[in-house]
């Protein structure tokens, strides 16, 4: 704590810690926030971490941190750093625990008005058809290499199984299936963790909500988004698997640093060269998780779209219910970006932080090569969540990153002491927001006032340049895991 | 104890594995209400470190593992040994109930974030951080 004197102000959003301001700084780290956000992140040691990212061997450019920064473990959440696939390292840490654990936004053609009676049935089936909570298993059961090829092949491999569209794979990052995954890298335990999870929610900050489109403004209508329509949000991640990657690889990564001769600030940023047999197998490793994950965001689609086509009695594709886009929150990526005026192939980890790439980019494909990519910021239950699109501002300045949430301003055990969690499903009710949550605790834990104002964190990164509002998505009902 | 983003524990004992058994007991009660749970059976738990630190986040995800992909549902534990580098034990449950054992949160891993394990004037203690 403390740590904002010793930064500088570049401009209203960026502010930057020198090289020097602890010692083993590589590269300066450069946090995008007003002054009252960095106020906030500076309160609870996310600033520091920031300055100990900088410390990565091979790191290139900054270490960077979104306006929804706060205090992580190695990474500050909200963290972006990148790295030189060369010369550089991979650390399981700048991605985190939740591998690929991400937002998706379903459209409908349905209008708020044709759906406000019909509500309370459509979270109550959802609520009964979607597992999630502590223990849970989901509606699929996979053999050893039906998990193998979900985690080689990513989304295609459901939607062969008639689970999901085959036109939505167009809207996932890499098409739904992460390149490089290795079956082989994962271990026993993992799959073991994985095996009934997909189309689970799990628990925690992830949900499934129904909005309406509040407001939008171009390109939205390009995107199929207009004001009244009804769309879907679903927040979740990689469950078992994905976390059993993570701990997997960093211990195998903590068992090897000495061989490595890194020494870093903090033991959770253990890492590993990028071309280390390692380094190597927790990429593999970690796009199994992320397909899995995008395979089970898919999965709850399916759901989702069979609890519509009950409740509306027609079929989901005559209510128009299209995937917009799937982002990622927690992932390293093989990217190319311009540094210093010439090409170089990084290594990107975003923890807590989305990718917003401009349409000029390949990866964003057709679809989207006029507007930018969608991304998709979730709010708190209270408040509105909101969608965005990547800008060229975004590739110079952060390599095409921006943030991914309001991000947590008070802990878990301060916001049930501050909130009970009746008087926030009786408040939120009296907001027009229906909640489904097992567990009152769990739903104070995730309160608005234990976010930062998700508003403020998008009039940043707008003013930064990092992302531009399209459209924003106030809250109808709620489904917390 | 408080985390912004995590949940974190604080666990003693009179010895290493009496603070491993406390840790375990403290991580069980995140997740459920561990005097819900009868224990009916006995489950073998073992883990190996490189130092007491990596052995007591081994430990703990030995048990993560067991809840998760097993389906267990503990509400005691004993070490039998534990020498830093390796630790055996067991823990006494039976199948995790959604209805009966009052179920908390989802614990993704303990990290090594201000992870500590000390021994002062013969009182052990532990302090864990959990993603959840």
């Amino acid at each position: 704590m403390g740590f904002l004197d010793t930064m500088e102000m570049v401009d209203d959003f960026t502010w930057e810690i020198p090289v020097g301001a602890r010692d083993g700084m590589l590269v300066p780290g450069v946090v995008f926030a007003d002054r009252e956000l960095l106020e906030k992140a500076d309160r609870d040691n996310a600033l520091q971490q920031v300055a100990n990212v900088a410390c990565l061997p091979g790191i290139v450019g900054a270490s960077m941190a979104m306006p929804d920064i706060h205090w992580g473990y190695g990474f500050p959440i909200g963290g972006v750093a990148a790295t030189d696939r060369e010369e550089g390292v991979v650390s399981p840490g700048g991605v985190g625990y939740d591998i690929s654990c991400g937002v998706r936004l379903l459209k409908t053609g349905l209008a708020h008005t044709e759906v406000k009676g019909r509500l309370r049935e459509v979270i109550d089936l959802l609520n009964a058809s979607v597992p999630k909570g502590l223990g849970t298993r989901g509606r699929l059961r996979l053999e050893r290499r039906e998990m193998e090829r979900l985690m080689r092949d990513g989304a295609a491999e459901l939607v062969a199984r008639g689970i999901g569209w085959e036109e939505d794979l167009e809207a996932m990052e890499e098409g739904g299936c992460y390149p490089g995954a290795d079956p082989a890298k994962v271990s026993d335990r993992a799959f073991a963790r994985g095996r009934d999870q997909v189309g689970t929610l799990g628990s925690g900050n992830h949900f499934l909500e129904i909005q309406v489109v509040d407001e939008a403004r171009p390109p939205a209508e390009k995107m199929g988004l207009f004001p009244g329509q009804v769309v879907v949000m679903a927040h979740s991640g990689s469950r078992g698997l994905g976390h059993q990657v993570c701990s997997d690889y960093i211990e195998t990564m903590g068992a090897a640093l000495g061989r490595f001769g890194y020494s870093l600030p903090d033991r959770q940023l253990v890492c590993a060269p990028v071309r280390s047999r390692e380094g190597q197998d927790y990429l593999g490793a970690m796009a199994c998780a992320a397909n899995f994950a995008m395979c089970n965001r898919e999965a709850i689609t399916h759901w989702v779209r069979e609890c519509f086509e009950k409740v509306f009695k027609a079929g989901a594709r005559e209510l128009g219910m299209e995937l917009l886009y799937d982002v990622s929150h927690n992932l390293a990526k093989a990217e190319r970006h311009e540094v210093a005026g010439g090409a170089r192939e990084l290594i990107v980890h975003r923890k807590g932080a989305t990718r917003a790439f401009p349409g000029s980019r390949p990866e964003v494909g057709r679809r989207f090569a006029e507007t930018g990519q969608p991304v998709i910021i979730p709010g708190d239950m209270g408040t509105c969540s909101y969608v965005l699109v990547g800008s060229e501002e975004a590739l110079r300045k952060s390599f095409g990153s921006t943030c991914h949430g309001a991000g947590r301003a008070m802990s878990r055990k301060a916001a049930r002491k501050q909130v009970r969690g009746e008087e926030l499903l009786g408040r939120l009710e009296k907001k027009g927001i229906m909640v489904r949550a097992d567990r009152l605790a769990g739903l104070a834990e995730e309160a608005p006032e234990a976010y930062k104002d998700v508003g403020e964190v998008v009039r940043v990164c707008e003013g930064a340049g990092l992302s531009r509002v399209v459209a924003r998505l106030r809250p109808l009902a709620v489904m917390k895991g | 104890m408080e985390h912004t983003s995590d949940v974190g524990i604080r666990a003693y004992g009179g010895s290493m594995a009496e603070a491993f058994e406390n840790c375990a007991l403290g991580m069980m009660s995140l997740m459920l209400e561990p005097e819900r749970v009868k224990p009916r059976h006995r489950a073998e738990l073992s883990a190996r470190g490189r130092d007491g630190g990596s052995l007591l986040v081994a430990w703990l995800s030995e048990i993560l593992f067991k809840v998760e992909a097993e389906g267990w549902a503990f509400n005691s534990f004993g070490v039998v040994s534990c020498n830093g580098a390796a630790v055996a034990g067991w823990g006494a449950g039976e199948p995790l109930d959604a209805a009966r054992h009052g179920l908390k949160m989802e614990i993704k891993a303990p990290t090594y974030h201000l992870l500590e394990l000390g021994e002062a004037g013969g009182r052990w203690a532990a302090q864990v951080i959990f993603d959840v």
